[in-house]
């Protein structure tokens, strides 16, 4: 190693560092955006270090696409809604994905021109699993997002045999690949392993429901570290080895999360094409002869302007309606009148792990008024008055007997054990599991029918009016 | 098997680990940006895509270097920016 190379090596190892010390300031919202900063200050020492490197002959077309892509990103950064975030994420990762297969695509080309016969295994090996998981991540995150953007449509897209089609195409991959790698060097067969792994994206992600994207874009977020990691033993490069397998461990922790607050394996949420309504036919019945009570704004204002304390539930609906500046405001107004008041926020509440934490950050709700499941659950049998805002399935008890229901075992908030339940909902309808819930008929529960929005800026200002 | 992929696979595995301990600490209110902070990682792709586009290639091997490059910076400048964007937003009670 010369002096060189030794100074390139540190300067990797520092910017892998600042990555996982990055990762761990994150443990903390105070400390979080230092985190964020340190990571970048990583990418940015190691990119610079790459630059300086003596393989590198001409700048003229890195410039080009540094450019770009600083444009692209900055732009779609700062534009971008809070509520649009996991397709944004998504298709970030798509890109990732995309760029770890292209690297991995070149040096195939480069190796096979320059030598003679089968590549070194290690490499081929590490080549194609870098085009087959980066492919499937480029291809399945633009999917994702097409669908949570309203692109594709957003219920799940199934044709005859589909499992079967799925898994012979990401077998065709497999076998190409080992021909190419143990057998013979085939350009063609390598452009059909290409193909092959961009098909196999569009087909993994088309048969899943818009409601489980947020699964799928955790599991894509998992995917692009791995191929990022594949390029790393392509290109014998151990930081992008470490960055590759930190984001791999992410991916997977925060799928495993999702699917575990939805109380469904990940095989499930990737095959069943759940949200169709099929598995749940039979179980879908009507009020029938139940009678839910309803509110005004002024009998809900006044059993919350009393309540000692009181426990908000938002849901996604919410942030549809983007009544989520109209929720802080009443938050406040209650907070000022002395009432407790709580945020309960369900694992599975957003579009993304952590998505509704982000949308009331926004509404500038402190975080430190949002309380996760756990440490809200104990809390609702000594609370006044529960306000449901666009949550439905999370909330339903049936979760914890009912062994048919297409959501037993499903972790819910327990709302049913406070004293009184006021719902927001438009209608008694059903929610995304397409079950009714035995919540609404509780003589403790009162239904305030009516836009998110609008109800709770009547609720407001009636309020004021205490 | 070579001695350098050896040592790729040591360091990958002892990352994943340290990737697992660091990550399960992050609490589910900072799970989004977490996910975005990480993405913004994950373009670290970047640096093999350099290495193609300057390292003198053939036509071929450029224009797909450029389009990496690319295709990185996006997921890079977007995902730092996007999550810095978020977490400024995280604020606590009583602090304006």
């Amino acid at each position: 190693m010369n002096l060189f190379e030794t100074v390139m090596a540190l300067a990797y190892l520092i910017a892998a560092s600042l990555f996982i010390l990055g990762i761990k300031y994150m443990s903390s919202p105070a400390t979080a955006r230092k985190g964020n900063l340190l990571a970048a200050i990583g990418m940015f020492i190691a990119i610079v270090v790459t630059l300086l490197d003596k393989q590198i002959i001409d700048y003229s077309w890195i410039i080009v696409g540094i450019i770009i892509g600083s444009a692209i990103g900055a732009v779609s950064a700062r534009r971008v809604h809070m509520t649009g975030m996991p397709q944004m994420v998504g298709i970030f990762n798509g890109f990732g994905g995309g760029a770890s297969a292209l690297v991995a695509v070149a040096e195939f080309f480069r190796l096979a021109s320059e030598t003679n016969g089968l590549l070194p295994m290690d490499t081929s090996i590490s080549i194609v699993l870098s085009i087959i998981i980066g492919g499937v991540t480029l291809t399945g995150s633009f999917i994702a997002f097409g669908k949570l953007q309203g692109f594709v449509s957003g219920s799940p897209i199934q044709f005859p045999l589909q499992n079967i089609v799925n898994s012979l195409v990401l077998i065709g991959a497999v076998l190409l690949s080992i021909y190419i790698i143990a057998y013979d060097v085939n350009m063609v067969f390598f452009y059909i392993v290409v193909g092959l792994s961009l098909l196999y994206g569009v087909l993994f992600v088309i048969p899943i429901g818009g409601a489980d994207m947020p699964v799928v874009i955790s599991l894509l977020n998992s995917f692009s570290g791995l191929a990022a990691c594949a390029t790393g033993f392509v290109v014998g490069n151990n930081i992008l080895i470490i960055a590759g397998s930190l984001v791999g461990s992410a991916g997977l922790i925060l799928t495993q999360i999702m699917c575990k607050a939805m109380n469904r394996s990940l095989t499930n949420v990737l095959f069943s094409a759940f949200g169709t309504g099929e598995q749940v036919a039979g179980t879908t019945q009507a009020g029938g002869d139940k009678t839910a009570r309803s509110v005004d704004a002024e009998e809900a204002a006044m059993i919350m302007g009393y309540a000692q304390s009181a426990v908000i539930v938002p849901g996604y609906g919410m942030a549809a309606a983007q009544a989520q500046h109209a929720v802080r405001e009443l938050a406040e107004l209650l907070n000022n009148r002395g009432v407790d008041i709580k945020f309960a926020i369900h694992p599975v509440a957003g579009r993304m792990p952590g998505h509704m934490n982000v949308l009331l950050a926004e509404a500038q709700v402190p975080y430190n008024l949002l309380f996760d499941m756990d440490d809200i659950n104990p809390e609702f049998p000594h609370t006044d008055v529960v306000l449901v805002i666009g949550a439905n399935d999370v909330i339903n008890p049936i979760a914890r007997y009912d062994k048919s229901s297409p959501i037993y075992g499903m972790p819910i908030l327990d709302v049913d054990k406070a004293k009184h339940i006021i719902i927001i909902k438009r209608s008694l309808n059903v929610g995304f599991a397409g079950i009714d819930n035995e919540l609404f008929y509780d003589p403790k529960t009162t239904m305030f029918f009516g836009s998110a929005k609008e109800k709770v800026q009547e609720l407001v200002a009636e309020v004021k009016k205490l | 098997m070579s001695e350098s992929l050896m040592m790729g696979l040591t360091i990958f595995v002892l990352a994943m680990f340290a990737g697992f301990e660091v990550i399960t600490k992050v609490p589910p209110t900072l799970h989004t940006p977490l996910m975005s902070g990480a993405n913004a990682i994950s373009g670290i792709a970047i640096i093999g895509a350099l290495l193609v586009t300057g390292g003198g290639n053939t036509t071929l091997n450029i224009i797909l270097g450029v389009v990496a490059v690319t295709f990185a910076t996006i997921n890079v400048v977007g995902g730092f920016l996007v999550t810095d964007r978020m977490l400024n937003m995280f604020k606590k009670k009583d602090e304006k």
